[in-house]
Parts: C-alpha cells; sequence; structure tokens
C-alpha cells in the first residue's frame, strides 16, 4: 500500500519532468538550429538528410555579415536609444507621478482619469500624426525620431503612482518637520524606497524599445540610423535567402539581450511577476 | 485674494508635473486630437489635406473589400493564440510550481523567446518553416514520413503558422505570470482539500482554477488587447500573403499609411481598431464577474 503509493509519486515526477524537458527543448531547439545554420556553407544548408554540427565551423559568415552592413552602427544605435529613452522616462516619470501621488493640487483626480483614459489608446493612433510631424521637421533619420515618442508613458506614469502611494507617508512627515521640501522628499525617501518600481519600469522600457521595430521602421531610411530590428530586416532584402548569413545575423542580433538577460534575469522574472499582480 | 496668489503646493507640483504634462501633451494627447482630425480627411502626405467628413469610414465598411477581412483575419489570430497560449501557459506553471530541481534553469529557458526581438525570433522561425530544407518538414519526414505543407506560401496554412509561432514567443511570458498567481494561493486550500481526499486532478480543478481566475482574467484581457495589434511577425515571416490571408489590422494600416501614404484612411482604421478593443476589452470587464473569483 505505501509501496504502490511511493511508485505512484515517482512515476508522476517522471512525467512532470518528461514534459517539461520537453517544452525546454521546443523552447531551445530553434536557437540551436539557428547557430548551427549560421557555421554551414551554402551547400550544407541544403543538405538532406540535415546535419547539425557542420564539418567545418564556418566563422566567415559572421564577418561576410560584418561586411555586408555596419552591424555594430545598429547595435549602438538601438543601445542608445534604449537607454536614452528609458533613463529620461524613469525621470519624467518618477516626477509626474510623484505629483500626483503625494502634492494636492487643482483638478489632480480628473487630469489623472485623463492619463488613464489614454492608455488604452493604441499606439497606431498617435503613430501617424507624429510621424507627420516628424518628417515636416525634417527628423527623419535623426535620434530625436527614435527618443522623442518613448519619454512620456501614461503607463509608466500610473505604475510608479501606484506604488508610491503604497510608501506610508509618516517617512516623509519627518522631512517635512524639519523644514525639507518635496523635492528632498522626493530624492531622499521616496526614489531610494521604489528602486523595485524602477527596475522593472526600467527593464520594460529598454526591453520593448531595444526589440522596437514599427516606429524605427517608419523614421529611419538611412542605413546608419537604423536600429538592430529594422537593420536586420534591411539585411534580409538584400540575402533573402542565404540561410547561413541570415541566421549569422540573426544570431549576432539577439546575443546583446541575451547575454544582458543572462546577467539580470531575476529583475525580468520578478519585474512581470510584480506588473502582472498589481495590474 | 487666494485664488491670484499660487500656493506653495502649487508651484512644487508643476515644477514635478512640468516635464510629465509636457510629454503627455505632445506625445500623447495632442496627436490623439491631430488623428481624430486627421481620420476626417483625405490626405496623400504631399499637398494639403481636404477635410471629407466620415468619408473614410464609409469606404471603410462600404467599398473597401479588404477591410473586414482583415478584421477577420486578427480575429481569427486572436483565436488561434489566446486560448492555447493561456491553456498552455497554466499547464506549465502547474509542472513548474512542484517541488522540483532544476525549476530556476527552466524558466531561464522558458523565457529565452519572450527577450528576442519579434523581428529576430520570427527570421528565426522563417527557417525553420522553410519549403522542404526547413527544420519542420525534415523532421516531419524523416521522423513520421510525412510530406510538410509550404508553411508559409500555402493560404490553408499560413495563418495557424504565424499563430503558432506566437505562441511560442509569448508562452514563458504567460508562465511567469501565472507562476506569481499560483504562489499568491494560499497552501491551505490544498491542504484542506489533501484532508477531504481529493486526487491531483480535483485539486488541480477545484482549487487552482477557481482561485487562478483573476490571473487568467488579466492575461487574456491584456493579450487580446496586444493581440488586435499584431505587426512585427506578420511583417517579417509572411508580408500579409499570402493572398492576404495573414494581413492583419495593424498590417493593413502600415500599407494604407506608410506605403500608399493614404494618412487620413490610415487614422480612421486606427480609430476603428481602438473602438474594436475597447468594445471587446469593455464586454469583458462586464461579464468577469460571471467566471473571476474575487475573494
Amino acid at each position: 500500500m505505501i509501496k504502490s503509493k511511493k511508485y505512484r509519486e515517482m512515476a508522476w515526477k517522471l512525467l512532470v519532468y518528461a514534459l517539461l524537458i520537453f517544452i525546454a527543448f521546443l523552447m531551445v531547439m530553434p536557437f540551436l538550429w539557428m547557430v548551427s545554420t549560421s557555421l554551414k556553407n551554402r551547400a550544407e544548408v541544403f543538405q538532406y538528410p540535415l546535419i547539425w554540427i557542420p564539418e567545418k565551423l564556418r566563422w566567415e559568415n559572421y564577418l561576410q555579415v560584418l561586411e555586408a552592413v555596419p552591424f555594430f552602427k545598429f547595435l549602438f544605435n538601438s543601445a542608445f536609444v534604449a537607454t536614452t529613452v528609458t533613463l529620461l522616462q524613469l525621470i519624467v516619470c518618477s516626477m509626474g507621478a510623484y505629483a500626483f501621488a503625494r502634492i494636492n493640487f487643482k483638478n489632480r483626480d480628473k487630469l489623472f482619469l485623463g492619463y488613464l483614459g489614454t492608455m488604452m489608446i493604441p499606439s497606431q493612433v498617435t503613430m501617424i500624426p507624429m510621424f507627420l510631424v516628424f518628417s515636416k521637421l525634417r527628423l527623419i533619420d535623426n535620434y530625436l525620431a527614435l527618443i522623442i515618442p518613448g519619454i512620456f508613458s501614461s503607463y509608466g506614469t500610473f505604475l510608479l503612482r501606484q506604488f508610491f502611494m503604497s510608501i506610508p507617508r509618516d517617512l516623509e512627515d519627518s522631512v517635512l518637520i524639519d523644514g525639507g521640501g518635496y523635492w528632498r522628499c522626493f530624492l531622499q525617501i521616496i526614489v531610494p524606497l521604489s528602486k523595485p518600481a524602477f527596475a522593472t519600469l526600467g527593464t520594460f522600457t529598454f526591453l520593448a524599445n531595444w526589440n522596437n521595430f514599427m516606429w524605427p521602421l517608419l523614421v529611419t531610411n538611412k542605413v546608419t540610423m537604423k536600429t538592430l530590428p529594422v537593420g536586420i530586416m534591411f539585411f534580409v532584402g538584400q540575402y533573402a535567402v542565404e540561410w547561413h548569413l541570415l541566421m549569422a545575423a540573426a544570431t549576432m542580433s539577439l546575443l546583446p539581450m541575451l547575454l544582458v538577460y543572462l546577467f539580470t534575469q531575476k529583475y525580468f522574472v520578478t519585474g512581470i511577476a510584480m506588473t502582472g499582480l498589481k495590474a | 485674494m487666494g485664488k491670484k496668489r499660487l500656493s506653495r503646493e502649487n508651484v512644487a507640483a508643476w515644477t514635478f508635473l512640468l516635464p510629465n504634462l509636457t510629454g503627455f501633451l505632445l506625445i500623447s494627447l495632442i496627436p490623439i486630437v491631430a488623428s481624430m482630425v486627421l481620420s476626417l480627411t483625405d490626405w496623400k502626405i504631399m499637398g494639403k489635406p481636404t477635410f471629407i467628413g466620415l468619408k473614410n469610414y464609409m469606404e471603410l465598411f462600404t467599398r473597401d473589400d479588404r477591410f473586414p477581412q482583415v478584421i477577420w483575419n486578427t480575429v481569427v489570430f486572436i483565436i488561434g493564440t489566446v486560448p492555447v497560449g493561456i491553456a498552455l501557459a497554466i499547464l506549465v506553471a502547474n509542472l513548474l510550481n512542484q517541488r522540483i530541481k532544476g525549476r530556476a534553469l527552466f524558466r531561464v529557458l522558458l523565457f529565452i523567446p519572450v527577450v528576442c526581438s519579434t523581428v529576430s525570433a520570427a527570421l528565426l522561425w522563417k527557417w525553420l518553416y522553410a519549403k522542404d530544407i526547413g527544420l519542420i518538414a525534415q523532421m516531419l519526414r524523416s521522423v513520421f514520413g510525412i510530406k510538410a505543407p509550404d508553411f508559409l506560401l500555402d493560404t490553408k496554412w499560413a495563418m495557424f503558422s504565424v499563430i503558432v509561432f506566437s505562441i511560442w514567443k509569448a508562452l514563458g511570458y504567460n508562465v511567469v505570470i501565472f507562476l506569481a498567481g499560483l504562489q499568491g494561493i494560499s497552501p491551505t486550500y490544498y491542504e484542506a482539500a489533501i484532508v477531504d481526499g481529493a486526487n491531483t486532478f480535483q485539486k488541480f480543478l477545484k482549487i487552482t482554477i477557481p482561485l487562478l481566475t483573476p490571473t487568467i482574467f488579466f492575461v487574456l484581457v491584456t493579450s487580446i488587447i496586444s493581440s488586435f495589434q499584431v505587426f512585427d511577425q506578420t511583417f517579417v515571416l509572411t508580408k500579409g500573403g499570402p493572398a492576404g490571408v495573414t494581413s492583419t489590422i495593424v498590417y493593413y494600416l502600415y500599407e494604407n499609411g506608410f506605403v500608399w501614404y493614404r494618412m487620413g484612411y490610415a487614422s480612421a482604421m486606427a480609430w476603428i481598431l481602438f473602438l474594436i478593443i475597447m468594445a471587446v476589452t469593455i464586454v469583458q470587464w462586464k461579464f468577469q464577474g460571471e467566471w473571476v473569483n474575487y475573494d
């Protein structure tokens, strides 16, 4: 009786492991195939039956990509745009969120409701007028066009405001009694206590801007102004079915973010869990 | 007198609000109003816009055969990705929520597709889907002896292929949210159920699922909203083809606005998209009382 229960538990565990390994395999295998293809020559790409490890690893494929497109310029553009947008958005959103959470001013709640109202509107609505303005101002192929639309976010303001509301007010009272103003409260109490919220919003903003495709596609024409996703599609346009080269380009484009992710994965995961539960 | 003098509170509020409010006006509110006005005009980027009232909206619903088609395609995409995606994510989250070794590693692996750009991941899947020589076609041939269809160029398979990719891409994200939801369920419920002699399956149906409904509701609402805006993967995998079967609302909007430069028409389309998203979200909100368990 006890023995059969033990066996049942072991069988259950085995089933759980088998399913998990199968799913993990489905998640990872495409990437292994990508790297494998990226190291093949043209003949090996079309070979049947397929081979996973080519006879000679052709690292030259990567060099060929680097010669065809300014890959490091794409990388720089993505890193520069994503970093700048993230920093500016955190500053702009946290300041606004503080005013909404802590200062009594006229029409505050009406204004906040207006912010919430715009959160429902899809970005495609504002995209067209923004594109027209940036092109009339001759800011196509300019970093300003890539950065400005990302600086403000109703969602970011909302998220931080909710977090600030959960911080007990007594902490600030002591600063106010000491004669300190709102700036000291904000910088000495609210900001240090809100590190988890900043990490969450920061990670999301960075990732979203790093991977953003549609807007950079619209506002960049020059090759040297393209970000990674747009740059990769530009490369695809030139080397349509050279799969070994396309996969080398895909590998190179994914590698930087994967490295960042592996070193900071705690933030990604806890951040998602937090936004998921708060909303 | 108090009205004329700005109080200390008001000065402080404005210094904190100024950058934020400027952003709100310039990046959000004014473009929204501009888009509304634009949707009432005929404007081919060159030249001047002409006011045409509601003609764009009328054209969308009476003369443009492709618009109902792209709405339908988007609905098919949502029905294909969202329920299966949620069911799979709940299953995987439950598997991960047990006392097993290597949990952290599994979570890291599952999340890899989420941090990848949709463009690069879709490019990789385009290669997996390639006719005859793609990994999927080769595996179907060598393992099952089946001749695979041309996934992305066959009208019967193209949308299915886009859907499978999208489920794969989002799975890890939903799993992490469901894991957080599962960890919020108090173990006392399960202990009580064990005392009552419930088996694993009963515990899952009678405790886990009902207590997970708030999380399910959240994931349902947010994934439907984002699926209505699907663009990147259709752009990379199929360019809306073959024969327009994977052309979604935003893809068609992109073509109108930025390939054919019909700015007014594309704006009208964006507003229809907003109205659809809002209507669907409100309906879900209204019906949550029927099945979502808050306590």
